[in-house]
């Protein structure tokens, strides 16, 4: 049955129309979409939607064009290569948390994607879409943060590739340029039976986190920290590395109290404040969270809980 | 009137061909233009989950779309889901019985977030079952009679019932 519907039911008026007047755009390949940015005048990327649409819907963004990128070839994709896994900028959230190579290697980034929304918007968001957002928040902006994870971004001149650190140039800006985007990123893998957590503290679940914490260790047999990466998201104006914590507990056996104090520095992590928390109430959620982060990771590690200290 | 596009797409099992303006989000297309007035706007900013359709058997909020974006694709709305106009889907027949609903209001959002969750998951505990509903807001139940509800509809599902839909038993 084919059924023909009339336009412009007299309800269907401007009154009603949510997102401002736009042009669309619908490249097929990357190259017809750099061609596109080069070209327009504020112009959006639209990726999985579920950033860009609310700010349209609520006119927080005015662009001229909106550049789709969702019948782009070659963007959706996850390969795994050489101990790295690279995922194509228009991966769906939900294809990572239902990827086998995700859960047996990156697992953290499982973990992380179980609180990134809901499963309606993972099934549209896309990794690429979340990551040039960079809101500070962000889960799978941290755990590039923590992975040291490299960036592949295609502009007119061919593609380039940076450290993931070097990506956010301030609060929620990527370092792009107005005719580039990003195509691709890839995680470098963690030894075997590493130990992870991601823990966050949100009002509900599914929302950004008012502060969380990311951790991976590499431990040898005796149970000593031979490597480790830990996270905070929700801070500052990006996620950042607790360097000193880091420092602080590889090379040692930890004990509970140990992690107790060594999560103490991340108090000093520069904090925003605003209608969610005061910043002294993010630095102290900082250092529980990093020491549940790490209590949980180490467990995982050497597959029994710390001798408990003081109780918590 | 902006820029306009022919969009072409199935919806519950028809097919349908539109003329829609490029800003339109997916929601109004839906409700205005199609008049299938199941599908909810609450929030219109990708919060409350009354306007969740299925867009190629995934879930998604329609308020998060473009129209334009939904052309030669399939969608499934809460009006594609009950078997037959006087025979209610074995999902909808156990939030019927089990008082799953009070004002009705986010029923088609959550209706559809579960179609796609049972599909996945067929025996879920009551935890999985929360966290499923949480990305659907429900100012009215509390959620308890949804979370009786969605395990009997599993319960229903796993000993055999008719699931097929509308869309399906065309």
């Amino acid at each position: 049955m084919l059924l023909y519907v009339k336009q412009s039911r007299p309800t269907h008026d401007d009154a009603e129309m949510k997102p401002p007047p736009f042009r669309y755009h619908d490249p097929k390949t990357v190259d017809e979409a750099i061609g596109l940015l080069g070209s327009l005048e504020n112009a959006k990327l639209l990726a999985g939607g579920q950033s860009l649409m609310p700010m349209l819907n609520m006119r927080f963004v005015l662009p001229d064009h909106v550049i789709d990128l969702n019948r782009v070839d070659g963007l959706p994709y996850i390969r795994e290569q050489g101990g790295w896994l690279e995922i194509g900028a228009m991966t769906r959230q939900r294809d990572l948390e239902f990827s086998d190579a995700v859960r047996a290697r990156w697992p953290i980034m499982h973990e992380a994607l179980l609180q990134v929304g809901h499963r309606q918007t993972r099934n549209r968001g896309t990794i690429g879409g979340s990551l040039c957002h960079l809101d500070p928040a962000a889960e799978l902006v941290s755990l590039a943060i923590g992975h040291d994870a490299i960036v592949t971004v295609a502009g007119p001149n061919g593609k380039r590739e940076l450290p993931f650190l070097d990506f956010p140039a301030g609060y929620m800006m990527p370092s792009l340029e107005p005719n580039e985007l990003l195509v691709a990123i890839r995680f470098p893998q963690w030894a075997p039976g590493h130990g992870y957590a991601f823990v966050e503290f949100a009002r509900r679940h599914g929302d950004f986190a008012i502060t969380s914490a990311a951790a991976l260790l590499e431990g040898d047999p005796s149970g000593k920290i031979t490597r480790a990466s830990v996270t905070i998201g929700g801070m500052g104006t990006t996620p950042s590395r607790a360097r000193e914590l880091e420092q602080a507990i590889v090379g040692q056996m930890p004990t509970a109290q140990l992690l107790r104090d060594a999560c103490e520095s991340c108090r000093k992590l520069e904090a925003i404040d605003d209608i969610h928390a005061p910043a002294s109430y993010r630095q102290h959620l900082a250092a529980v969270l990093s020491r549940r982060a790490l209590e949980k990771a180490y467990a995982r590690l050497t597959g029994h809980e710390l001798a408990a200290g003081r109780p918590h | 009137m902006g820029e306009t596009r022919k969009i072409a797409l199935s919806v519950n099992g028809k097919r349908y061909e539109a003329e829609v303006e490029v800003r339109w989000t997916l929601a109004d297309f839906v409700r205005h233009t199609l008049g299938l007035t199941g599908t909810h706007l609450g929030c219109e900013h990708g919060v409350c989950g009354a306007c969740t359709i299925l867009f190629d058997g995934r879930s998604a909020r329609s308020c998060l779309m473009l129209a334009v974006q939904a052309d030669g694709h399939d969608l499934l709305t809460v009006e594609g889901i009950a078997p037959s106009p006087d025979k209610l889907h074995p999902l909808q027949q156990a939030f019927h019985e089990n008082h799953g609903l009070q004002c009705g209001f986010c029923t088609p959002g959550i209706l559809t977030t579960l179609i796609e969750f049972l599909h996945d998951n067929p025996d879920p505990t009551e935890q999985e079952v929360r966290v499923a509903l949480s990305g659907n807001l429900c100012r009215c139940t509390g959620y308890q009679n949804i979370v009786i509800a969605t395990l009997d509809a599993a319960k229903r599902l796993r000993a055999g019932a008719d699931w097929r839909m509308a869309a399906e038993t065309k």
